[in-house]
């Protein structure tokens, strides 16, 4: 059982070269460098990664829950922001 | 079917490893849903996961050796104790979570450049077998030399189990650089890695990670030897005896 003391950790894996980091979960550890060894005993069994981070969960600052009419749903009406009003040539492959 | 001794040193020599990983590694997996975090539950199993690996490809190798159609399973299953030869530190009890750090550390502060060493052996198998353990035993040298430094310069509490174990287990550090008669032919032919040559560095790892855990590196002192010849401590034969019984129960089981 961890203890109160023992900090949460969010995990981020880079899967390949090129991509960026992804969150992939969250770990206990007394500090960073139990973190980083925990992740990648945790995270990274399968081969999901090249490179790892670990972020205090208590660095992260959230947005409130009940603020998400007023952070999202403006972006509802504003369809022309997505490109798919453009024709991709096959060839460019993906974007 | 009993398996007896093989008659190849170099089927001998390869066993006497497999035995250590196969070992080491059983007892990491007896920490399984007994682990005192999730976390580390995870990090015993990779370790255990990956000794058992190593001991697979050795006692593969010592079949092929050895020439007699033996698996690694017949070498697994099928010996007797005295017929296992791996060192007595390996079978310790695990103890606390500290003596089973601590026992961790002082396999892989030798292993790692064991292998490492292993890795310019002339024995093609053995250096490619040397490639993969290396890089395994880097991560549990690293991963135990770091909970042995927060145990020791952690609490009251978490120094006094590691000062424990040290007392416990430094008498069984001696037989890491054991030599059989039987070696010393393959050492010359540059198939085997000469022990002795990585006493320093050995020293010098836990020396220094010892320190840092505000703990007294112990100096010689008597050493407990046997493994190596068959001489068991009486924990061995309770660890086959659960290692062994479901295939000699159903002999030739599968699933």
């Amino acid at each position: 059982m961890p203890t109160p003391n023992t900090p949460l950790w969010e995990v981020f894996i880079r899967s390949r070269n090129g991509l960026s980091h992804r969150h992939a979960g969250s770990l206990h550890a007394a500090d960073a460098t139990l973190a980083l060894q925990a992740a990648r005993d945790l995270y990274t069994r399968r081969g999901e990664g090249l490179s790892l981070w670990v972020v205090p969960s208590s660095a992260i600052v959230a947005s409130d829950p009940q603020d998400k009419g007023m952070m999202f749903e403006p972006t509802a009406s504003k369809i022309y922001r997505h490109p798919t009003f453009y024709d991709i040539p096959d060839e460019v492959g993906h974007m | 079917m009993i398996v007896e001794a093989p008659a190849s040193p170099l089927a001998r020599y390869a066993l006497r490893r497999a035995d250590d990983a196969l070992i080491l590694g059983h007892r990491l997996s007896e920490w399984s849903a007994m682990a005192p975090t999730l976390e580390e539950e995870m990090a015993l199993s990779n370790m255990a996961l990956d000794l058992i690996g190593q001991s697979r490809a050795l006692y593969t190798y010592a079949g092929e050796v050895e020439g007699k159609g033996q698996s690694e399973d017949d070498f697994a299953y099928m010996r007797r104790e005295r017929e296992y030869q791996n060192i007595l530190l390996v079978e310790r009890p695990n103890g606390d979570f500290a003596q089973t750090m601590l026992r961790q550390f002082f396999f892989a502060a030798f292993a790692y450049p064991y292998w490492l060493a292993m890795m310019r052996s002339t024995d093609a198998t053995l250096a490619a077998i040397a490639a993969k353990s290396e890089k395994e035993i880097a991560y549990h040298l690293r991963h135990s030399s770091e909970w042995v430094l927060r145990l020791g310069d952690g609490t009251a509490e978490s120094h006094r189990r590691l000062a424990e174990a040290l007392e416990e287990l430094w008498p069984y550090t001696g037989e890491l650089f054991a030599v059989l008669p039987d070696e010393t032919a393959l050492i010359a032919a540059g198939v085997a890695v000469d022990p002795d040559t990585l006493r320093g560095e050995w020293e010098a790892t836990v020396r220094a990670v010892l320190e840092r855990a505000t703990l007294a590196m112990p100096s010689g002192g008597w050493m407990q030897q046997g493994g190596r010849e068959g001489r068991h401590s009486e924990h061995l034969g309770h660890l086959l005896a659960e290692l062994q019984y479901v295939p000699r129960m159903i002999p030739g089981a599968t699933w």
